[in-house]
């Protein structure tokens, strides 16, 4: 067969609704577009580590403590399934890791925001897992057989998560005075960020109408941030804050949230670099791995020691 | 003798909250995402032996003492936790060495308090005990792999047992308190302890090629409330949120 009788074959089956293997030919595109999306997932999920688990020694209570380390350990296990399915693409996790610790791939910018208070964890499972799961819901029947099961089980963790991100809020607008305005701030600093992590307006999103074919997306950008904001904005009433947006308004005709434009230039410049915690997240990653570097030596060292051991026994 | 009880579930408690905190500082900064993960896990299961002995001594305690009363809003001479455990994450090896000799002595002591006169402790004891001996399992892989792996693991992970070694001496020196549980059939032996601890040493550190120091043992006290200059800085960032915010719900 030729590549266009190829290249046809391969989107009958998508288009029959049919999950693509790792070992299935198909377009070097599709390979690379699935390399750096599932990567960039995986990085996501382990830099996203970093925010939430600085506040695992400051936890204030012990149930706290534990729900926040079983989460933070929940999301390295998702890093590990998503690397994992990235490697059924002919990649090793060591290149991964390099283009992550280079600069050279990208993970999901909200982590380049501080978590500056107790709440912050609330707010960052109420409103950067609650748009995750958006995405992944969607991504539960994504072409991608690998990715598409890593997800599965990796959505059931993420609602987990998200309401126990809101019950945080909830415990603390259900509290002092002082608690209450600590939830206010959280959601001040984390609304924007978060309906940000849709990525670009439909119209600024060239990779969407290729994505949707192979159904790697089967909503847009701006579909998805609209349903965010329309799930999450009763939850903010119930919970009694105010999302820091004048403009938000119920639009009975369209039957969704009309809300205010989003400040891109924000966004883009986070995505160069220049957020709040960019560099110490970059920085963080990288000390961990090379202070690493003589324990997995050393791992590796002694496997082969083992493994001529045990031939040497065998010889005998 | 209820002051005394209490006092016992603090020693216990303590060295696995002290223990779990130092793990927990390391989450998501692991050498690989394996170890990082079974790290964490090693953490969970310390904070869930310390809520159930301190919601035990919370009860022995009684009046307005919670699990958290009691994990948070001690001062730091009360905290009655082991100097081995609050030794810091210098490295890789510090962490893995620190962790083996904590889990050769505690698997031995939960195996003793399974057979506790108290039916709280030895029902605490037999389900940690299972977490114990995965953790020993763990650790003492880990002293083989580091001990006999590279050159520079060698020496690395010999470093740290000649550091943490003269910290051992306190974990068998026996406090008035564990003489008395010890007595009443409520605590466990620790001379009993040490052997099964020698001989779990001896066995590791040969496969590991990893010398026994023979290095004296530290004048430390943590078991009566007095620790190194690490336990305040700990104390300050577990206390924070209780401290800075009193007598609210979390």
């Amino acid at each position: 067969m030729n590549t266009q009788d190829l290249e046809k074959k391969f989107q009958d089956r998508i288009d029959a609704g049919e999950k693509i293997e790792p070992k299935d030919w198909m377009p070097e595109k599709y390979r690379k577009t699935h390399i750096r999306q599932i990567s960039q997932h995986a990085h996501s999920e382990i830099v996203g580590m970093l925010p939430e688990g600085n506040w695992i020694s400051r936890a204030p209570s012990l149930r706290r403590k534990v729900a926040l380390l079983a989460k933070v350990q929940d999301e390295g296990g998702h890093g590990l399934y998503l690397y994992s399915a990235a490697e059924t693409l002919g990649i090793s996790r060591d290149e991964l890791f390099n283009q992550l610790h280079t600069g050279k791939a990208k993970y999901s910018s909200i982590f380049n925001y501080p978590a500056l208070t107790w709440a912050d964890i609330g707010a960052i499972g109420w409103l950067v897992d609650g748009a995750a799961i958006i995405n992944q819901v969607m991504l539960t029947r994504t072409s991608f057989g690998p990715y598409a099961r890593a997800m599965v089980r990796i959505c059931k963790e993420e609602s987990f998560h998200q309401r126990q991100g809101y019950e945080i809020l909830l415990t603390l607008c259900n509290g002092t005075e002082v608690q209450k305005a600590m939830a206010q701030d959280a959601l001040n600093r984390w609304w924007w960020p978060s309906l940000m992590m849709f990525g670009p307006r439909d119209e600024e999103s060239p990779n969407t109408a290729q994505s949707v074919k192979w159904k790697i997306k089967r909503k847009t950008n701006d579909e998805l941030r609209q349903q965010f904001v329309d799930n999450t904005i009763p939850q903010a009433e119930i919970l009694g804050i105010t999302v820091p947006d004048p403009d938000l308004k119920w639009n009975e005709e369209r039957g969704h949230y009309d809300f205010g434009a989003i400040d891109w230039s924000e966004f883009w410049n986070v995505v160069k670099g220049n957020g709040p915690c960019n560099k110490e997240r970059l920085a963080a990653r990288n000390a961990a791995w090379d202070n690493g570097a003589w324990v997995r030596e050393a791992a590796l060292a002694h496997s082969e020691k083992q493994a001529k051991r045990e031939e040497l026994k065998q010889a005998i | 003798m209820k002051e005394k009880l209490y006092q016992y579930l603090l020693m216990l408690g303590d060295n696995s909250m002290i223990l779990g905190h130092r793990l927990s500082e390391l989450c998501g900064h692991g050498p690989s995402l394996e170890t990082d993960i079974a790290l964490t896990n090693h953490s969970l299961d310390l904070f869930g032996q310390v809520r159930s002995y301190f919601q035990y001594a919370a009860e022995v305690k009684g009046g307005e003492a919670t699990e958290d009363s009691v994990a948070f809003l001690r001062y730091e001479r009360d905290y009655l936790n082991t100097i081995l455990v609050e030794q810091p994450n210098t490295d890789f090896a510090h962490v893995i060495g620190r962790q083996f000799l904590f889990d050769a002595y505690h698997l031995p002591l939960l195996e003793q308090l399974m057979e506790s006169n108290d039916e709280t402790i030895a029902a605490i004891a037999a389900k940690s005990i299972k977490e114990s001996r995965y953790h020993l399992r763990f650790s003492s892989s880990w002293v083989k792999r580091l001990g006999d792996g590279t050159d520079e693991s060698h020496q690395k992970m010999q470093a740290a047992i000649n550091h943490l070694f003269p910290f051992i001496h306190e974990l068998f020196r026996e406090t008035p308190i564990e003489k008395e549980m010890k007595e009443l059939g409520i605590g466990a032996d620790l001379s009993l302890i040490k052997e099964r601890f020698d001989e779990k040493i001896k066995e590791v550190f040969a496969e590991a090629t990893l010398e026994i120091p023979q290095i004296p043992s530290r004048q430390v006290n943590g078991k009566i409330g007095i620790h190194t200059e690490q336990m305040g800085f700990i104390l300050a960032e577990l206390q924070y949120m209780q401290r800075a915010y009193p007598n609210m719900t979390w």
